[in-house]
């Protein structure tokens, strides 16, 4: 029942050398382009650009919603985007476009972006800085040291008694992100996240590689969603444990 | 623009269409069969350099016990063969000796930067033993410890607690095992005394060690085994076996193999020892979704690439493996893709690693 995993095209912005680089480049674009009004479409980055910050055909500019440095609406669940790995996204826009995630805003978005411009704007989100956190308001329900205490010691031990590994096995120490699949939580938020783990509970997103967030998500209770939401979006994206 | 971004929440509300998904079948096994498997007895390894778990009839000698569907639970659960629990951490002692056991958990649970002096490879004490030391079936520290002392054939002595950790930082963690009485054992010690706080002084202590696998129905398979590391493994360990690192370099998982990963010294290099950590544990939060089968598939896989040599090493490879290796449950010295496992020549000296690769 395991979805075989495909291994082409690691983006090359995985290489942090490279990642860097880009960034510095892309910062230096993005300036250019708040400045002047202007988008660029000489480059793979700039057509991202394009994208973002005009729109493509029927998709309107990912900055409406996602905001110009790709810092999401927190308070609505307009998740973070930028520094999020371009092969995640990639994934997540041809899960929209191909309706197996499921969201009435972002299906016919995707759909209305070409293959093409999917990648490009994966890649363009994913070489901007990651905006310092945390800047996210909580959940509405969750709040106190207990619900702290929770979502602290699900995202960085687990329960393994009921075979739950800790968030951040996989995800990384502070919720930075490793690889290509498994993305970066920390400063993301709050709303978007526990929005997440309640639609794979609920089967509304596919279940990405191996299943495993499906599986994970199934064991937490609903106030474990938010406390966990909670936890990893008062953590900073960046910087050192 | 406030009223466009309620409308487009609003629609992302309405928007939950349920779809059926069904991968999960193969998380829980409620009724996996679990077992008092203590192949080790007096003897923790004996039985492992001396079987040839790769023919179906050996396993039975090998791990002393009867193949794990032969048992079943009287509950149907797994796990639930283990009656005995660690304290919570809640629980910890303060004090001075708190604050040695507190040492020993963050050493056990990022061993590369708690104790750099001894660790040469990008594992932790918790990539083999999980949930900090605590969970049954993944050789948790409290059985471990009141397992101990205990004569091993590996080291031809009774070997104490402390020794055998040891043994861990010389092999599994490719590094330099710290003196006895090193404030990192002493901790390790202490962490594991405390967890092991009303158990019996039992090295049957059910939960210990990983659980004894059968016998594969077919000799294990290098391409099978290659097979479900692809679909099951490489998501997080890499196509190439190297594990991850986050961007700032936190070896999050950890390598298979290669030269950051345990020597060929190791205990995890046993292929049934590898299988049967597999098949209760990995992939993390699908623990028993494999079959018998791709658990001694995918060990004889991961156990076929080359990994820094043998601490023990004589100076010739045939010569290391018929002292050290002379068993079918080890690839050391067999030939895999036209290359002589373990031919890598003298191990490497010993370097701590730098701030960054830990």
């Amino acid at each position: 029942m395991k979805t075989a995993r495909s291994h082409h095209s690691r983006p090359l912005t995985e290489n942090p050398t490279v990642a860097r680089e880009n960034r510095l480049g892309v910062r230096g674009w993005q300036a250019l382009g708040l400045a002047f009004g202007l988008t660029l479409s000489v480059s793979c980055h700039a057509d991202g650009a394009a994208i973002a910050t005009t729109g493509a055909g029927a998709a309107p500019a990912c900055q409406t919603c996602h905001g110009p440095a790709g810092e999401g609406i927190a308070q609505a669940g307009f998740p973070r985007l930028a520094g999020l790995g371009a092969a995640y996204m990639q994934r997540q826009l041809d899960a929209f476009a191909d309706g197996t995630r499921v969201n009435a805003v972002m299906m016919p978005i995707a759909q209305a972006l070409s293959d093409t411009d999917r990648a490009a704007v994966s890649a363009y989100y994913a070489a901007l800085p990651e905006p310092p956190g945390p800047t996210t308001p909580k959940t509405a329900s969750t709040s106190g040291p207990e619900a702290a205490a929770v979502g602290a010691t699900l995202a960085t031990r687990g329960r393994w008694a009921d075979t739950l590994p800790a968030c951040e096995n996989c995800h990384g120490p502070g919720g930075r992100g490793v690889g290509p699949d498994f993305p970066l939580l920390a400063g993301q938020s709050a709303a978007y996240l526990a929005g997440q783990l309640t639609a794979w509970k609920a089967g509304t997103r596919p279940p990405g590689p191996m299943g495993l967030m499906t599986v994970v998500a199934r064991k937490l209770s609903d106030d474990e969603v938010r406390a966990i939401a909670d936890y990893y979006a008062e953590l900073p994206a960046r910087g050192s444990r | 623009m406030s009223t466009a971004r309620q409308r487009l929440l609003g629609g992302g509300a309405l928007a939950l269409i349920a779809i059926a998904v069904a991968l999960y079948a193969a998380g829980v096994f409620d009724g996996q069969v679990t077992q008092d498997r203590e192949q080790k007895m007096a003897a923790p390894e004996a039985a492992q350099f001396d079987a040839k778990p790769l023919t179906p009839n050996a396993a039975n000698d090998l791990v002393g016990d009867p193949p794990r569907t032969e048992l079943a639970s009287p509950d149907g659960t797994a796990g639930a063969h283990v009656a005995f629990q660690p304290p919570p951490e809640s629980t910890m002692p303060t004090g001075d000796f708190g604050d040695v056991i507190r040492r020993g958990r963050d050493i056990f649970i990022d061993t590369p930067r708690a104790a750099p002096a001894y660790v040469g490879n990008s594992l932790r004490c918790v990539s083999c033993h999980l949930d900090a030391g605590r969970l049954a079936d993944s050789s948790p520290m409290w059985a471990a410890f009141v397992s101990y002392p205990a004569y091993r054939s590996k080291t031809k002595s009774v070997t104490t607690f402390q020794q055998r950790l040891q043994g861990c930082f010389e092999y599994s963690m490719n590094g330099r095992a710290p003196p006895l009485g090193a404030p990192e054992l002493v901790a390790l010690e202490s962490y594991a005394y405390w967890l092991a706080s009303g158990a019996p002084l039992d090295p049957k202590i059910p939960g210990r060690g990983y659980p004894a696998l059968a016998p594969p129905a077919q000799t294990a398979d290098f391409a099978r085994g290659e097979t479900v590391y692809t679909e099951s493994c490489a998501l997080c360990h890499g196509d190439d076996g190297a594990g991850q690192r986050t961007q700032d370099g936190y070896a999050v998982f950890p390598a298979l193999w290669g030269p950051d990963s345990f020597n060929w010294g190791a205990g995890m290099g046993r292929i049934s020892n590898a299988a049967a950590f597999v098949k209760a544990n990995m992939p993390l939060g699908l623990p028993d979704s494999l079959t018998d089968q791709q658990a001694w598939d995918v060990a004889l896989y991961m156990n076929s690439h080359e990994r820094p040599q043998d601490p023990r090493y004589t100076g010739d490879v045939q010569g290391t493996r018929h002292e050290f290796h002379n068993t079918d449950d080890s690839m050391y010295g067999r030939e895999v893709a036209g290359k002589v496992l373990g031919a890598s020549g003298a191990p490497k000296p010993f370097r701590p690693l730098h701030a960054a690769q830990r």
